[in-house]
């Protein structure tokens, strides 16, 4: 096959039976540089094949100073050489010579695009775990200081991805030069620079020694905070949790409460919600006692905010928080401070704010146990199902199962129906899909008395809605509650109505009773399918809509593998050979297809 | 488009009736469309200005300035400037009805004695003027309503407290207008933090308000020359968060319309700033999503660019190519209405740098399928000047072109284009009618011939993946992973 590639190469190689100098680099670059971005990108997505080709040593020395030189380019295939080359480290000759990746890295780190930029970073610091502690220093962390002077911004913000992949494995010199270029980029005049360092502040953090981290971070973290500009301020709060974890208990009242006291109540709505969004996190780093004094203080702020989104965002960690409670108040802090404010919530102007506390509310039953649930939580619970936006009782209805262990489902049972009722007739198709798909756990938790009762003339009503999803999504209802409650019942109470939809004079309906009978015939077994669906698609291969008759050909498929062999032969091959002639041509095909599937030819 | 949009405005009355509307069953037409759209609950009004206050707020009356003497006004002119530092609660449309009345009043009281007055302006009023407009413009903006606003479809959400901003904007510009007006003062007062927080009001999504800030800055810049560099940079910033950070800034337009004419008045020859400004901001904006709000703008300032220094034409052009849309035809006819309004001001010298790049550009747009893109770049041979520069150059260009021109002017579906097609192939036939009759000749030896370049590129990768594969094999001790 090695003679065959001298005809490719447009320059005859002589004796490249080996594999180094099979291909000239001329071939190869001129693919790279192909003018078509798509051709280009497809060859930059090969890179490694291209290096295979080419061997180490040349991929060293010719390829790389070529990606290097020709880094202006589409983005795109920018982004895929930053990817390719943090995979590159076997393909230069393994970790020996891993460096050599950096000087295209470099460039690719400076570009203006961000992704491209974020992909160089990654592969930077995916391969800087293949240099050696004397590479690192050597190679690798001056690298990271130029970046870190960059005149331009994105090198700069670059550079801040870096700093802690380097910092543990370099020699205390210069571990003192980092520290000094990460203060630098937090004071940096771009407020860019400054968010990419507020973003890599915690992750800085870890690396240090605890000592640097009370001297250096708590001081970066406290100027960062205070920014000028929100957007910086509120990644200081993310940077909270990593820095709060890492100081022993003794020393947050001194280094970090104040800040985050102080981000709580800043005066930007942004950086009180992100406050609010890493509460969790926030109150495991600070610990019991710091939370009962401050922290539950601060979530009744943010609980009772003025801007909805911090409401919301506050809503969405109420369950979290009260679970997270020290066991010991964990009760009369939830009973005294946090259900006030959470029955203010229930009714709150926005509906964000309701439907995010009604997808965690009924967490809060397992905590407060069955008699505070019915005397303070259920009156919520049943405010919230009648709530008039739709989100708000679907988050209730589908978070059912935490109550139902508490108190069982028949304490909201009364209310329960008509919230339910009026979500499976809502106008938007999206609600009554999500309403559809809770019916299965509902019926579990309600049993089939309650659910023929009530619930069943729903789920029959689904099959004619006009939206063909929730056609689609009833059928599939219906396998699922066959499944729960058994043949038999679905032979008295479902399999009538869908055969009596076969004589629907909207042929939509009439493919329903189809896609009904494809759905549930496993699950009824073969009686029942035999006895009762068999005929009624066999009569509907008669009908006027091809779509219908189609359907009927896919059906006697798929429902085929039910039935016994006799039954194959003698009602379903002649009625499949039938279709089979039918004038229309997907009729043809769907019952050749399905006449080859049973094996009836 | 359309379709969409009449969704959006369906009356009340059609909704709540196809709401309640049981399924019709008889209906036989198996393809009755119902899906309806609530229509939108909007909050047209939001205001983060206010934090609660539970008491109401009780302002002194204070006599009218033109009812007092005129050593008293100065005193006068103080005291109500510090009143007007009391703020509002828009949102509660009933509370303190009578002290929002008042304090309007007071407003327009002050904005009439800041035009006419003469002498008001002594060295104390400075930081009570900044002061009370600083009170009351410098907020944290309100979350947008919309999780995704998008400003061509969306209403905007108006700043509830409007009846008193407005006033206090107008009173502003009336202060920085007036003739007794002295920056070496005011500099004390209106400094680099004022500028900050004067530029983080630009993405209020009213647009009244960002009208205001146009000509606050305007003037700002036009009168303080040591804010100037400042005022540029931060600019700078602004628009690189919003292309690579966030997408999000709704003053763009506003702020490119300052620049527009802070680049008129940029002194020859261009520092190197301002270059690196066109090259590594101006250019990169026209990536952004939104970029039909403020194009009109953009363009301009770039053509403001071009028409200082045509050296820079090269880069502009290559720039604009780098960021050619790739599947927004909207942009495209955008990005090609830019190039014809850059071609119309350059020099044939400058064109001869960029013609082969250039026109590849334009021979795929001409070979577009939406038909809109591809009539967009014909509209180029319609146009003298660039039809002059075509014709000097048609050696380079017309081969560049004639191979997409060809094949689109049997293949294109619109029997529009395929009209003003024959017509651009008729003008090359006159311009250049041996090397058109080449090109006609070995058009379909030459696709061949890219058939063969073609098969080859596929047999090299086919050889360079057995290889790998091979290798990978012998590998198989993991040195390589493949």
């Amino acid at each position: 096959s090695a003679g065959s590639c001298h005809s490719v190469s447009s320059s005859g190689m002589a004796g490249a039976d080996g594999d180094d100098s099979l291909y000239p680099i001329a071939v190869l670059i001129d693919e790279l540089r192909n003018e078509d971005v798509q051709l280009r990108l497809n060859s930059i997505k090969k890179l490694s094949t291209i290096a295979l080709a080419l061997g180490v040593e040349r991929t060293r020395t010719e390829l790389l100073p070529f990606l290097t030189d020709t880094i202006y380019d589409e983005d795109e295939v920018l982004l895929a050489l930053a990817e390719q080359l943090g995979n590159f480290t076997m393909l230069v000759g393994g970790p020996e010579y891993v460096h050599c990746l950096l000087p295209p890295l470099e460039s690719l780190a400076t570009v203006e695009e961000t992704v491209v930029r974020d992909k160089a970073v990654e592969s930077l610091r995916k391969i800087s775990h293949e240099h050696s502690p004397v590479d690192l220093e050597v190679h690798f962390e001056p690298l990271v200081k130029r970046l870190a002077s960059g005149d331009w911004f994105t090198s700069r913000t670059s550079a801040c991805g870096l700093f802690s992949v380097c910092y543990p494995r370099v020699s205390s010199t210069v571990k003192a030069e980092i520290r000094q270029h990460f203060r630098n980029l937090c004071s940096d005049d771009t407020p860019m620079v400054r968010r990419a360092a507020a973003s890599k502040l915690g992750e800085f953090a870890k690396v240090l020694e605890l000592e640097y981290v009370k001297s250096d971070i708590i001081s970066l973290f406290t100027a960062l905070a205070s920014d000028e500009q929100d957007s910086v301020r509120l990644l200081a709060v993310e940077a909270c949790v990593s820095i709060a974890t890492l100081l022993p208990q003794e020393d947050l009242e001194t280094l970090v409460m104040p800040t985050l006291r102080q981000a709580a109540e800043d005066k930007s709505w942004r950086v009180r919600y992100m406050v609010a969004d890493k509460f969790s996190e926030l109150q495991k780093a600070v610990g019991p006692e710091i939370t009962k004094n401050d922290l539950v203080p601060a979530f009744q702020n943010l609980l009772k905010d003025c801007e909805a989104e911090v409401r919301a965002a506050a809503a969405n960690k109420v369950k979290e928080f009260c679970e997270n409670l020290p066991e010991d108040s964990r009760e009369t802090i939830i009973m005294t401070h946090i259900l006030p404010c959470v029955k203010e919530l229930v009714s709150d102007t926005n509906q964000h704010v309701k439907s995010a506390l009604a997808s965690v509310i009924m967490g809060l039953s397992t905590i407060l146990g069955k008699d505070n649930t019915i005397e303070h939580l259920l009156p919520l619970f049943l405010a919230q199902l009648k709530d008039e936006c739709p989100e708000v009782r679907l988050n209730i209805i589908s978070n059912l199962d935490c109550v139902n262990e508490v108190i069982g489902i028949r304490q909201l049972s009364q209310s329960l129906l008509p919230a339910i009722v009026e979500l499976a007739e809502d106008a938007k198709w999206r609600v009554r899909l999500a309403i559809i798909e809770y019916m299965p756990l509902l019926a579990g938790q309600l049993g089939v008395e309650f659910f023929d009762e009530k619930l069943n003339s729903l789920c029959m009503a689904w099959l004619v809605d006009h939206v063909y999803a929730i056609r689609e999504a009833a059928t599939c209802n219906l396998t699922k509650l066959v499944e729960k409650f058994g043949a038999e019942w679905a032979q008295n109470t479902i399999v009538p109505k869908v055969l009596g939809m076969a004589n629907d004079p909207n042929y939509l309906h009439r493919m329903t009773t189809l896609f009904c009978i494809n759905a549930l015939s496993e699950a009824c077994g073969q009686e029942i399918t035999t006895k009762h669906m068999l005929p009624v698609v066999l009569k509907m291969s008669n009908d006027q809509v091809a779509n219908v008759r189609f359907n009927v050909a896919k059906s006697l498929q798929k429902i085929g593998p039910v039935l016994d062999s006799n039954c194959l032969q003698t009602e379903v091959k002649p009625v499949l050979e039938k279709l089979a002639a039918d004038q229309d041509i997907d009729v043809k095909y769907f019952a050749q297809e399905a006449i080859s599937v049973l094996a009836l030819a | 488009m359309s379709a969409y949009s009449t969704e959006r405005i369906l009356p009340v009355q059609a909704m709540s009736s196809a709401a309640t509307a049981p399924p019709s069953v008889d209906k036989v037409d198996g393809f009755s469309r119902k899906s309806v759209r609530k229509a939108k609950q909007k909050r047209a009004q939001s205001s983060s200005q206010f934090r609660s206050q539970d008491k109401p707020i009780e302002l002194v009356q204070l006599p009218l300035l033109k009812d007092v003497s005129a050593q008293e006004q100065p005193e006068l002119f103080l005291k109500k400037l510090q009143q007007c530092c009391t703020l509002f609660d828009f949102m509660d449309t009933l509370s303190d009805l009578k002290m929002k009345e008042y304090k309007r009043s007071t407003l327009n009281e002050l904005v009439d004695y800041v035009t006419v007055s003469r002498g008001y302006l002594t060295e104390q009023t400075y930081p009570e003027v900044v002061k009370m407009v600083s009170c009351n413009i410098f907020r944290t903006l309100p979350p947008s309503d919309s999780n995704e606003f998008d400003p061509e479809e969306d209403e905007p959400t108006l700043e509830a407290s409007w009846p008193h901003l407005q006033l206090v904007y107008e009173f502003f510009i009336r202060f920085l207008e007036s003739q007794e007006f002295q920056p070496s003062i005011a500099k004390k007062y209106i400094d680099q933090k004022f500028v900050l927080q004067l530029l983080e009001l630009f993405d209020s999504e009213d647009p009244r308000e960002r009208d205001c800030l146009k000509t606050v800055l305007h003037r700002i810049y036009g009168k303080f020359l040591g804010l100037r560099a400042f005022i540029r940079k931060q600019i700078n910033n602004i628009f690189l968060g919003f292309v690579y950070e966030t997408e999000h800034f709704n003053g763009v337009a506003e702020l490119l319309e300052i620049l527009g004419s802070i680049i008129n008045g940029f002194a020859l020859p261009l520092k190197a700033e301002h270059k690196q400004f066109l090259v590594k901001v101006l250019l990169p904006l026209h990536s952004a999503r939104s970029l039909s709000l403020f194009h009109a703008q953009l363009a301009y300032c770039i053509v403001q660019f071009l028409e200082k220094d045509p050296t820079l034409t090269e880069p502009v052009i290559r720039g604009l190519l780098k960021f050619w849309p790739k599947t927004c035809s909207q942009k495209e006819v955008m990005f090609l209405g830019e190039l014809e309004e850059i071609l119309d001001v350059i020099e044939p010298t400058q064109f001869v740098k960029i013609q082969e790049p250039l026109f590849k550009q334009i021979s795929r747009c001409v070979s577009s399928p939406h038909f809109q893109v591809a009539e967009r770049a014909l509209y180029y041979w319609n146009n003298e000047y660039i039809m002059s520069l075509i014709e000097e150059n048609s050696s380079v260009i017309l081969p560049i072109m004639f191979a997409s021109l060809y094949r689109i002017s049997k293949e294109h579906w619109n029997p529009a284009i395929s009209a003003l097609i024959y017509n651009v192939l008729k003008a090359f036939m006159e311009m250049n009618s041996a090397l058109f009759d080449d090109l006609a000749a070995t058009y379909k030896s030459d696709r061949q011939r890219e058939k063969k370049k073609e098969k080859e590129r596929e047999d090299l990768w086919r050889k360079l993946e057995e290889l790998e594969l091979r290798r990978g094999i012998q590998n198989s001790d993991g040195i390589i992973p493949t």
